[in-house]
């Protein structure tokens, strides 16, 4: 039997048809993202039964218009993030039907908040130096270690994690990954405190978890691989839309200089002026991607993209505290949170500035990010590598 | 408040203007090797007019903004970027920039139709008669009149693409001021020596030259401004081609050159300046993209678009083109590579049609972010 080729028409007649049943503003937001996930119209390039019909990544763009249009509900990417953008390729491409069916859909529709066990605090850039053990024992491993750096560890049910499982080969083998019940025993989150007074991150203690091997994603030892799948995911926004000119933190800055001509001096308005031909640029190169990903040519300028936003977001963040003067000398709160929803652009004018910090540091520093635009977009020679043929357990450190 | 831009601007090269690069790529490979072009910079003839006739007569690049109406190709102003982006890769001396968009928008904007399937055609070249370095949004000129004698008297100076031209569109006041813009067939160009030696400028005299006025008044300035503005949008796509051939030409020697043992390529503090050119030359990409299509569209926008294209454009073009000069070390000094080239050509357009500085100002008003 052969499907009927999918087509942009008939996907909006399909996203109109559930639009119908399942009214988008009224129905409860699981309920109603539940209803896309069975009508295959959640991630399109998903094979039929996982929210998807198997269909080309390039329509996805349309569907989500559709939706969009109607005021349909979208989970909150400060939130879901990970799980959608990082966690569901990575179950898709190297999970069993058991992985598939359990955990697809529940994190399709948010009611199943997903975290990262990938830092560590002797792996930073260098991921694949990461030593947290993994141990088989009969039907499952027991795993000893610590990460560090964990976005809503203390939010999540589940997260995906990288092990080291045989210390006697060089790093980059040796390496498993497992889907963790972060509500299993041995499993301790503790805040970890921001230059920003809240802890958005967590240190997440691993001792003694047993993890069934039924969780294992690809192959013992070859942990390092599934680790690429998930990576190369963390930078291609899931249903990207259009950010209009001054959609970012430049239009925050540039409103309240509209409205306090106070504040104004000519040194600030050619700094302001500078960022904001700087941020168009950015927005413009965003733009671009976005049209070659929904044509289905997902290119290199994603690093490019996260290497130009932290500069930017750093620097306009810095500019804006210049331009308020006496009044970013104060900051609104440095009591102990715990945010639910982080949000990089929220806050106020001090905040916005310390979290900036984070931008060139989180999802790769800059440092590495310029490494990988180097060597795999311009074909430049790799650093020397010290570590490359060295067993994992004698690696100085 | 700034106008919220129309989002729906491709971005992206369509196949017909990939293909269309290619065979300008190919005849510019073949007719224009940068040995050919530096040679050429210290004879006789600086711009190469056999080149030109083989853009216009061989692939029909010429017109490519010109309606078929008027005895164009019929295509655009994104088509027409495509071509300055190969035309900036070769540091390719021939009056494109001046006659193919400058004059040509002039006359557009103008409905000349008389002059307007000559230029097409190639077989006019015409200059617009304004400083290289005049920016949009500039008062009128005032440094040619119409005098009582009905003929027209002035200088102005540092003309791109006037030597070769053969016609200049003089913008004049008459002796009542009123703004006109003019065909001029009788004037003197008198060579300077310029910093870019790929296009070079000349100082232009008219002493009693007859014009025929092809707009005047309102329409005399909006044709110049259009003209500016069009400019100012599409050299961006040429500092482009300027760029990547910085970056191209620069990561290939890093990679094959040796130092301590190791190619230069594989230390980090020249591994990490490419990587941010990169960045920064896939960044203008789509800034040029933007103003190109600004262009074509005729958008509301343009004037908002070609500022931002100028700013962005020749920060990033400069650099690119010194830091193939630095990285290549000693050779990317010397007279023989054709870094020189490229850095000169890059210095002079960041100043050509307004600095970034003015573009800068310019946007401040266009936006509402004014002192």
């Amino acid at each position: 039997m052969s499907t009927p080729e999918v087509t942009e028409s008939s996907l909006r007649a399909a996203v109109r048809e559930l639009l119908a049943e399942h009214d988008p503003v009224r129905t409860p937001v699981a309920e109603f993202l539940g209803a896309r996930y069975d009508a295959g119209l959640a991630w399109i390039h998903f094979p039929e039964g996982l929210g998807g019909r198997a269909a080309p990544r390039s329509l996805q763009q349309a569907v989500n218009d559709e939706f969009a249009a109607a005021g349909a509900p979208t989970l909150d990417p400060g939130r879901h993030g990970i799980g959608l953008g990082m966690a569901a390729p990575t179950l898709l491409a190297f999970g069993d039907a058991e992985i598939h069916r359990r955990f697809l859909r529940p994190l399709w529709t948010g009611e199943e908040v997903w975290c990262q066990l990938f830092s560590e605090p002797g792996a930073g850039s260098d991921l694949a130096a990461l030593g947290t053990r993994a141990v088989h024992d009969g039907d499952s491993w027991v795993v000893d270690g610590q990460k560090v750096w964990t976005s809503l560890a203390h939010e999540a049910q589940w997260a995906i994690l990288v092990t080291r499982s045989d210390p006697s080969v060089p790093k980059h083998r040796g390496m498993t990954y497992f889907v963790c019940d972060m509500t299993a025993p041995g499993v301790e989150v503790r805040p970890l405190r921001q230059a920003t007074g809240e802890a958005e991150f967590n240190e997440v203690f691993l001792t003694g978890v047993r993890i069934p091997d039924s969780r294992r994603l690809g192959e013992v030892g070859d942990g390092w691989r599934v680790a690429q799948t998930t990576l190369m995911n963390e930078r291609v926004a899931i249903g990207g839309s259009a950010v209009p000119r001054e959609g970012g933190l430049i239009g925050t800055v540039a409103r309240t200089w509209r409205e306090r001509p106070e504040l104004r001096t000519p040194g600030l308005q050619d700094s302001l002026l500078r960022l904001w031909v700087d941020a168009e640029a950015a927005r413009l190169t965003g733009e671009r991607l976005r049209q070659q990903l929904a044509a289905g040519q997902p290119g290199p300028e994603g690093s490019a993209a996260k290497l130009a936003f932290a500069r930017l977001n750093q620097q306009i963040s810095g500019l804006e505290l210049e331009l308020l003067g006496g009044e970013g000398l104060v900051y609104d709160d440095w009591t102990f949170r715990r945010p639910s929803h982080p949000s990089m652009e929220g806050g106020t004018p001090g905040y916005r500035y310390l979290r900036a910090k984070g931008n060139s540091i989180e999802g790769g520093t800059s440092e590495i990010l310029r490494n990988i635009i180097a060597e795999r977009v311009l074909g430049l020679p790799q650093e020397i590598r010290v570590d490359k043929d060295v067993a994992w357990k004698d690696l100085p450190r | 408040m700034s106008e919220p831009t129309d989002l729906r601007t491709d971005l992206q090269y369509s196949e017909v203007e990939q293909e269309l690069r290619g065979n300008v790529r190919a005849l510019l490979a073949a007719r224009a090797p940068q040995a050919a072009t530096l040679a050429r910079t210290e004879s006789e003839q600086p711009v190469d007019t056999a080149l030109w006739r083989a853009l216009a007569d061989e692939l029909g690049v010429t017109g490519l903004a010109v309606p078929e109406k008027w005895g164009g190709a019929g295509a655009g102003w994104r088509e027409t970027a495509v071509v300055l982006e190969e035309l900036g890769r070769a540091a390719a001396p021939v009056p494109y920039l001046g006659s193919a968009v400058l004059a040509t928008a002039a006359l557009l904007a103008a409905e000349d139709t008389e002059l307007l399937p000559l230029v097409a055609s190639g077989e006019v070249v015409a200059a617009l008669a304004v400083p290289f370095a005049a920016a949009p949004r500039s008062p009128f000129p005032s440094a040619v009149q119409l005098r009582s004698d009905g003929l027209l008297h002035g200088t102005v100076h540092l003309v791109a693409d006037a030597r070769t031209a053969t016609t200049l569109l003089v913008p004049a006041l008459d002796q009542d001021g009123t703004p006109g813009l003019y065909a001029v067939r009788d004037f003197t160009a008198a060579p300077v020596v310029s910093l870019d030696m790929t296009r070079p400028l000349a100082d232009l005299t008219l002493a009693g030259a007859a014009g025929r006025r092809i707009a005047s008044g309102e329409a005399a300035v909006a044709a110049l401004d259009t003209a500016l503005a069009i400019g100012a949008a599409l050299l961006a796509s040429e500092q482009l081609g300027v760029a990547e051939w910085a970056l191209e030409t620069t990561t290939a020697y890093v990679k094959q050159r040796h130092q301590f043992g190791r190619p230069v390529g594989s230390f980090q503090a020249v591994k990490h300046r490419l990587a941010d050119l990169w960045v920064s030359v896939a960044q203008l990409r789509a800034v040029a993209r933007s103003a190109a299509g600004a262009a074509a569209a005729g958008s509301p926008d343009l004037p908002v678009a070609a500022a931002l294209a100028q700013a962005f454009a020749s920060q990033v073009t400069v650099v690119a083109a010194e830091e193939a000069v630095q990285l290549h070390g000693g050779t990317g000094f010397t007279w023989e590579h054709p870094a020189h080239l490229y850095l000169k050509r890059a210095k002079s357009a960041s100043i050509a049609l307004g600095t970034a500085d003015r573009h800068r100002a310019a946007l401040a008003q266009l936006v509402d972010l004014t002192l």
